[in-house]
């Protein structure tokens, strides 16, 4: 088979599967247990040092 | 030592380019080649002179870098009014054709001034506004200093230069004649040097960071840096005819040639106006509504929603084109596919607000952050009903795309870009806050009555030019010339020069006010104690 041909079925099949299988992937991942509460921390980054970097101490592991 | 190296490179550049100036085949190479000549010698007695002297290390790294920020702020704010002024400039020059100018034929004529206004928009006014934000925002969602020292510094110059080399070319006819990617092949390659440097301080940031999560704005401007380079390095694989000359030819050919560069041309869209400007919105809308993101799921979901789908987007370009049926088709049926992310990513800016939209009343800031995501919605809902092949059929070359796209740059990356600035001028200047809330009021009303004459003119010539090319008679004629068409769009046109001088007066209001903020800021004004109007 010519290059196209077998870059255009791989494209349309395991390529698809795979790109569509990852993004469904990471929507049942966001929605994992315990999500919420690391989520609800996270969105509150821009109100953490607004002013200087934080310092080795302070830093969140 | 290193300035020894430094000295050695500069001085190469000094020899190359006055060669490159006396061998010039072409009047853009030959002026690019003297500024080249003339900047790398400046720089080369800037460095000689501070060659040995006694280092001064001073340990910066307790507390941010914002010089580099405060200095983007200024060249947003300026290349901003330079665009609009251009953009104002030719929307009269279609209105009036007198205004090109039979003494500047060849240099100041809409040919030649349209990509100026299109770059001078997109990547001067845009551009800036990305790095300077992105560099505000990773270093205070990583609670990190920028990494790489002046590397920043660096990417912020290069890419001035970039510009100032972009814009002369185009006056000088140094074009390779693809839309939005209109500079000539050395300059590609600067812009490459710049943006590896812009990535690797973006990086080395975030790789660094104080905090375990990266900030899903960081996420977008990642997809931005990260996608700007792979779409400029394939879009510009160009091969120069000479060393000495501007004139390059592409490797591309044919069909895959516009395929490419439509693929180019719509992830600009998607990932320079679009990603990038949605990490903008990601930090600023929170930080002006002093509330967290509405849902982080949701701005999860919406990133990798919106960077899967972007990328297929662009054949909606070349519909009824050589290009395959099947491939115009896969790039409509994403196009429309790409509706929910955008609106996801929509209401997630829009209900971040929900608990404080009073603030409405009285924060001219956030009505502009909000009128900005309401312009997204908007020209990401026209967006898809034009990539519609039945719908294209009627909007395609006429004046509708341009009034579309304008909802679009006007309405929500110029918004959101205001709304940033005066969120960031009386943070990095230290005042206590902005100089005339009053002034940001008019800011808003001028900039969004001129959206809307800009926006509803548009539609008005763009469908009625359309229904014009394809009205046949009795006997299957046309029955309008071209030339018909354009007299009868004369008056549409003036409305949108209007609504860009009412654009362009805003954002001179703009600068005023952020002048008078640096200067005058802690001093109460009395117009700060006036309240907004409550309407």
């Amino acid at each position: 088979m010519e290059e196209y041909t077998i870059l255009r079925q791989f494209a349309d099949s395991w390529m698809l599967l795979l790109l569509f299988a990852f993004f469904i992937g990471i929507v049942i991942w966001v929605f994992r247990p315990g999500a919420s509460k690391e989520y609800k921390d996270t969105a509150n980054i821009p109100f953490r040092h607004e002013d200087k970097p934080a310092t080795s101490k302070e830093a969140r592991k | 030592m290193s300035n020894y190296i430094k000295l050695i490179v500069l001085g190469l550049v000094v020899l190359f380019a006055a060669i490159g100036s006396n061998y010039a085949r072409d009047l853009a190479y030959q002026v690019h080649a003297i500024l080249v000549m003339l900047i790398a010698a400046g720089l080369f007695i800037w460095t000689l002179r501070n060659t040995d002297e006694p280092d001064i290390i001073v340990d910066r790294s307790a507390e941010y870098m914002d010089d580099v920020i405060r200095y983007g702020v200024i060249a947003t704010a300026f290349w901003g009014v330079v665009g609009f002024l251009a953009g104002t400039f030719i929307a009269f020059q279609l209105a009036f054709p007198g205004l090109n100018f039979e003494w500047a034929q060849g240099y100041l004529n809409f040919g030649r001034l349209r990509p100026l206004h299109t770059s001078a928009v997109i990547f001067a006014f845009g551009g800036n506004a990305l790095i300077a934000t992105s560099f505000y925002v990773v270093q205070r969602t990583s609670a990190a200093r920028l990494w790489g020292g002046n590397l920043a510094w660096f990417v912020f110059w290069g890419y001035q230069l970039f510009i100032v080399l972009a814009a002369t070319g185009y006056v000088l006819g140094g074009t390779q004649s693809k839309e939005y990617a209109e500079p000539e092949w050395y300059i590609d390659l600067w812009l490459t040097v710049v943006w590896v440097a812009y990535l690797a301080v973006y990086l080395g940031t975030i790789v660094k960071r104080k905090e375990p999560h990266i900030y899903v704005a960081n996420w977008f401007y990642l997809a931005f840096i990260v996608t700007v380079a792979m779409l400029h390095l394939v879009n510009n694989m160009t091969i120069p005819v000479s060393i000495w000359g501007s004139k390059s030819v592409i490797v591309w050919s044919g069909v895959q040639d516009a395929m490419i560069q439509w693929w180019y041309g719509h992830n600009a869209v998607g990932f320079f106006l679009t990603a990038g400007f949605l990490g903008m919105m990601y930090y600023f809308i929170p930080k002006q509504a002093e509330r967290p993101v509405f849902s982080y799921k949701l701005s999860i979901i919406h990133f990798w929603a919106l960077i899967f789908l972007y990328i297929w987007a662009g054949p909606h370009h070349l519909h009824y084109t050589a290009l395959p049926d099947w491939a115009s088709t896969l790039g409509m049926v994403f196009s429309v596919v790409l509706w929910m992310p955008s609106w996801g990513g929509m209401i997630n800016g829009l209900m971040t607000l929900s608990g404080a939209w009073d603030k409405l009343r009285t924060d001219p800031i956030i009505r502009m952050m909000v009128i900005s995501v309401g312009f997204y919605g908007m020209s990401t809902f026209e967006g898809p009903m034009m990539s519609i092949r039945a719908v294209n059929s009627l909007s395609h070359y006429t004046d509708w795309t341009i009034g579309h796209v304008h909802s679009g740059a006007l309405g929500w990356n110029g918004m959101i870009t205001f709304g940033a600035l005066y969120f960031l001028v009386p943070v990095l200047w230290k005042r206590e806050r902005l100089y005339s809330l009053q002034m940001v009021s008019w800011h808003f009303w001028l900039a969004t009555i001129g959206i809307v004459l800009y926006a509803a003119s548009m539609w008005v010539t763009g469908i009625m030019e359309g229904l014009m090319w394809r009205e046949v008679d009795a006997n299957g004629f046309l029955v309008n010339s071209f030339a018909d068409t354009v007299a009868a769009k004369f008056p549409m046109y003036v409305v949108r020069g209007l609504g860009g001088v009412l654009f362009l007066a805003g954002s001179v209001i703009m600068c005023y006010n952020l002048w008078m903020t640096v200067r005058k800021a802690p001093a109460k004004e009395a117009s700060l104690t006036v309240a907004v109007p409550a309407e």
